[in-house]
């Protein structure tokens, strides 16, 4: 059964019909609920806590739940588990959300302009144009993530800044891809010739025309990228990669590691917090992904 | 055979990615901080000043760039990619040395996670809401989500501590006595922790899409004509089906190849196994980048090879590619 | 006897608006050699009788709630899954509509026909490769033996219907059903589609069930016709009674709807024939005639009470309560 809008004539605009299959996920709900509570706590958290979370205030490997003083326990040098596991999702959060911000807009640039201008567009005029068929991603596409954002980060510097550029630049290629493929198919619409019969310019016609109704799928794969943009943090703070004097949750496992066999939880905590933060951008980005799907739209 | 042009286009292009590599690497070489022949030598190479004036003159930092260029890529294609100064080695005996131990744990990985993973997605599509599809499900999220060196770790607390199965370091047990035979076993049982954690991630990948696309298939049409044909339900599965569901994940697979290897060196670390990941996490530590930037173009270099497979694999199975449609 | 008789079938549908019976007692039957056409509107039930024939109703949504399908003198809505398999493809046959997705797009054509051989006759995979070039020859297709190794994206719609027929006559069945097999198809080949099928039936001595919606083709090919409404069979007949004095008022209207080129059309423009209103969704169906509501002479007994098929002559079937009482016009 469609749900009934107040005046059948008038159409929902796309994005409010989307939130209206999105609300409608338990899943996806669950999902947007959690990352809004470990923003939260990440956000918030350490003003309640206000336990610091370097300063070395107990026994060290001290198990979760035996004194009250540190509820989660302490690391290998005595620091409390608790305050680590609040203040190490900004960081992981502040790099995972600018690296995905970086990705998606020299992605969905690049992509753009490959899509539009490439190859046989607009009657052959750019056979020349320097984005034919995108080879530069291939290249990108070449290098393995990782080892490349290693390279990148230890040339440069291990900061904060530094790695959620790298992760950007070894990202963006698939962001790229998609956008290309969603401009090629949307460029050959009806509409688009519509406005350049119009005398439209080309970039009023990328940037306003083309664009909002690539979004969707952009839109989704962004979410994602931010969720690949966290695991990719937390795999170079466990590397020590990172910077070593911001407490992240990969830093808190890398660091842990040598102990792991007397003090499981120095390890498994804060892989647990990484997991439920991957998880619930994940389960946000599949909600969204079936949100924009017009197969599923009239449930 | 018709697809020879495509393949040497693929050759040539792949060529010339090859060398975009090396030129990548002489470029971040000069584009960091500092002195390059600092850079070369490593902070920690303990290099003198004649070593660094070895350095200037044998790559001709002081010549223009161009020429360095060509020298540096001149001295790649008759295999020298620079000493370490680090380990005291050329760098390519260096990576040659550790390549096998990776080469052997990202095959086991990558055929572990596509015959596992392809076998559960299509028993998974037979019943679609049953126990098998439920846990594809399952693994697939929590294979997506966790990072892979936390399950690594997670899996070596288990076989350390509470199930003590499986060697949680190490490729193999020095102490061993005994023939190829008992030492192929030995590398045997210290592979199967990393090769599944490094396979889990992507056998869930693999799970999911084979039963996506087998859902997909089974609603087609030639299927319905194998079932008028009286084809058993099994060939339906296993032959007409299968046969059409392989071929996103081939491409998929090949396409995965660069983050199969990035993984590769977060679980070379975790387990030490001694393969290109560790080596390049140890050079990374002591700033040998002429080591660090070797690995780079190795593993481009395995990346390359792998597309190249892959695209081939996938025309030998697609009977679409590469010939004319009427 | 009858080669192959439908009795009384019924299939239900389990669907999100409720049950849907698609298939409301359903008889026919077809004679050895004899062509029948199932002529009706999409989605009247004719492919779903097809289907239950051989056994091939999608099951979670779809059920066989009762009835039989004999085939000579066994049952094979009661048949185990096996013994269906032994039938398809060898007793009865299928081709479908859509010859462009109706073939693997993996294995050769020739290896999809033999596949067929191999699995009803012991023979060699030798042989019944060879035989897969015999047929595609019998079909009329030029230089089978280089063919047989073509994948279908490499035919065009015309020749992969024929590689779709070889594969069904392969093991030479007694009875063909025929699912619209040239409604995808362009006018030119389509009749030499049909030509094809003539002319193997002959040969064969094929019976074929033929299922369309084009009265041109039923009056082309067909000895007896079954028209369906709504997932009922309200009349049956020979082909000529059929084109030339149906009786049901369905049935008359299908025949007025079909188009005629007048010798003197005349200055006065006759508007295209068309019968009234749409077919009602199955899941809305009464206890009365599924017609009733279009019907031009409509009776209120009609809404109250389902017609059964009734006896108007030598073979000749109608349901119908307008027909019980008075002569037809």
């Amino acid at each position: 059964m469609t749900k009934a809008s107040p005046n059948p004539l008038v159409a929902e605009s796309p994005l409010k019909e989307a939130w209206g299959v999105f609300r409608r996920s338990g899943l996806a709900l669950f999902g947007l609920g959690l990352l809004i509570t470990i923003i939260i706590v990440s956000l918030i958290g350490p003003l309640i806590y206000t336990v610091d979370p370097i300063e070395i205030i107990w026994a060290p490997l001290t198990a979760p739940g035996m004194e009250a003083v540190v509820p989660l326990g302490t690391d290998y040098l005595g620091r409390d588990m608790l305050a680590g596991l609040i203040n190490g999702g900004k960081a992981t959060l502040a790099v995972g959300i600018s690296a995905a911000l970086i990705t998606v807009i020299i992605g969905i640039s690049i992509g753009a302009m490959a899509g539009y201008y490439g190859g046989q567009a607009l009657g052959g005029r750019f056979p020349y144009h320097p984005f034919p068929k995108l080879r530069v991603t291939e290249f990108f596409q070449v290098l393995p993530p990782l080892l490349f954002a290693m390279v990148l980060v230890t040339l440069f510097s291990p900061t904060l800044p530094i790695v959620a550029v790298a992760i950007g630049v070894v990202s963006w290629p698939a962001t790229a891809r998609l956008a290309r493929a969603e401009f090629i198919r949307i460029r050959n619409l009806e509409y688009v010739n519509a406005a350049r019969s119009i005398s439209a310019t080309d970039n009023w016609i990328i940037w306003r025309v083309i664009l909002p109704n690539a979004l969707p799928p952009l839109i989704v794969s962004s979410t994602l990228s931010i969720g690949i943009a966290i695991l990719f943090e937390a795999g170079l703070s466990f590397l020590g990669l990172s910077d070593p004097n911001i407490v992240s949750w990969g830093l808190m496992i890398g660091s842990g590691r040598q102990y792991i066999l007397d003090a499981w939880w120095v390890v498994t905590l804060p892989g647990v917090m990484i997991f439920l933060t991957v998880l619930s951008v994940s389960l946000v980005g599949d909600g969204l992904n079936d949100a924009f799907n017009p197969k599923l739209r009239d449930r | 055979m018709t697809f020879l042009p495509a393949l040497l286009k693929r050759l040539a292009w792949s060529l010339l990615l090859i060398v975009a590599v090396l030129v990548l690497n002489f470029l971040l070489i000069h584009m960091a901080p500092g002195d390059p022949a600092d850079v070369i030598a490593g902070e920690m190479g303990g290099a003198t000043q004649e070593i660094l004036d070895a350095i200037r003159k044998s790559y001709g930092l002081d010549q223009p760039l161009y020429v360095q260029l060509w020298v540096y890529l001149s001295n790649a294609a008759t295999g020298d990619l620079g000493q370490s100064y680090f380990y005291n080695l050329p760098v390519l005996d260096l990576i040659l040395g550790r390549l096998g131990p990776t080469l052997l744990l990202v095959m086991v990985s990558l055929l572990f996670a596509l015959f596992v993973g392809t076998a559960l997605g299509v028993i998974a599509s037979h019943k679609p809401n049953g126990l098998v599809s439920y846990t594809v499900t399952i693994i697939s999220i929590v294979g997506y989500a966790a990072p892979i060196f936390w399950t690594g770790l997670m899996l070596v607390i288990l076989f350390a501590s509470v199930i003590p199965l499986f060697p949680i370091s190490g490729m193999y047990d020095i102490r061993l006595e005994g023939g190829m035979f008992v030492r192929a076993l030995d590398i045997a049982h210290h592979l199967v922790l990393p090769a599944f954690t490094l396979g889990i991630v992507y056998l869930a990948q693999y799970s999911r899409l084979t039963r996506a696309s087998m859902l997909e298939i089974l609603n087609s049409d030639y299927i319905r004509t194998a079932r008028a044909k009286g084809v058993p339900e099994i060939m339906v599965y296993g032959k007409h089906a299968l046969r059409n569901a392989i071929l996103p994940i081939v491409t998929i697979a090949g396409l995965q190849f660069g983050a199969i290897i990035s993984g590769a060196v977060l679980v070379e670390t975790v387990f030490s196994w001694p393969g290109l990941g560790t080596l390049a996490f140890e050079s990374i530590l002591a700033r040998d980048y002429p080591t660090i930037l070797g690995i780079l173009f190795f593993s481009a270099l395995l990346v390359i090879i792998a597309n190249l497979t892959t695209d081939m694999i996938y025309r030998l199975v697609d009977p679409r590619v590469g010939t004319s449609a009427k | 006897m009858a080669l192959l008789e439908v009795k009384d079938l019924v299939v239900d549908f389990a669907t999100r608006a409720g049950k849907a019976r698609v298939l409301d007692h359903v008889s026919l039957s077809v004679e050895p050699g004899e062509i029948l056409g199932i002529v009706g509107e999409s989605g009247c039930g004719k492919s779903m009788t097809a289907l239950s024939i051989l056994g091939l109703v999608p099951s979670p949504p779809g059920n066989v709630s009762g009835g039989a399908v004999y085939l000579d003198d066994e049952n094979l809505i009661e048949a185990s899954e096996a013994r269906m398999r032994q039938i398809r493809g060898k007793d009865i046959s299928m081709i479908f509509q859509e010859p462009m997705t109706s073939l693997n797009p993996v294995f050769s054509v020739g290896e999809q026909i033999a596949e067929g051989l191999r699995l009803h006759e012991s023979i060699s995979s030798a042989r019944a490769r060879t035989k897969a070039i015999e047929m595609i020859r019998a079909v009329g297709i030029p230089e089978p033996e280089l063919r047989s190794k073509n994948y279908p994206h490499q035919m065009s719609g015309g020749m992969r219907q024929r590689i779709m027929i070889a594969m069904a006559l392969a093991c030479g069945p007694r009875v063909l059903i025929a699912d619209e097999p040239t409604t995808a198809l362009d006018v030119t080949v389509q009749a030499q589609i049909f030509d094809l099928l003539k002319a193997l039936q002959q040969q064969n001595n094929t019976a074929i069930i033929l299922i369309t919606h084009d009265m041109g083709v039923i009056a082309q090919l067909c000895d007896h016709v079954a028209v369906m409404y709504a997932g009922r069979v309200i009349e049956t007949s020979t082909t000529e009674t059929i084109l030339s004095a149906p009786r049901h008022p369905y049935t008359q209207g299908l025949i007025a709807c079909v188009p005629h080129l007048e010798e003197n059309p005349g200055d006065e423009r006759k508007p295209l024939m068309e019968i009234e209103g749409v077919v009602p969704p199955l899941t809305e169906l009464g206890a009365g005639c599924a017609f009733a509501p279009r019907c031009a002479r409509h009776m209120p007994v009609c809404d109250d009470q389902k017609p059964v098929m009734t006896d108007y002559g030598p073979s000749h079937s109608v349901a119908c309560l307008a027909l019980a009482d008075g002569d037809a016009p």
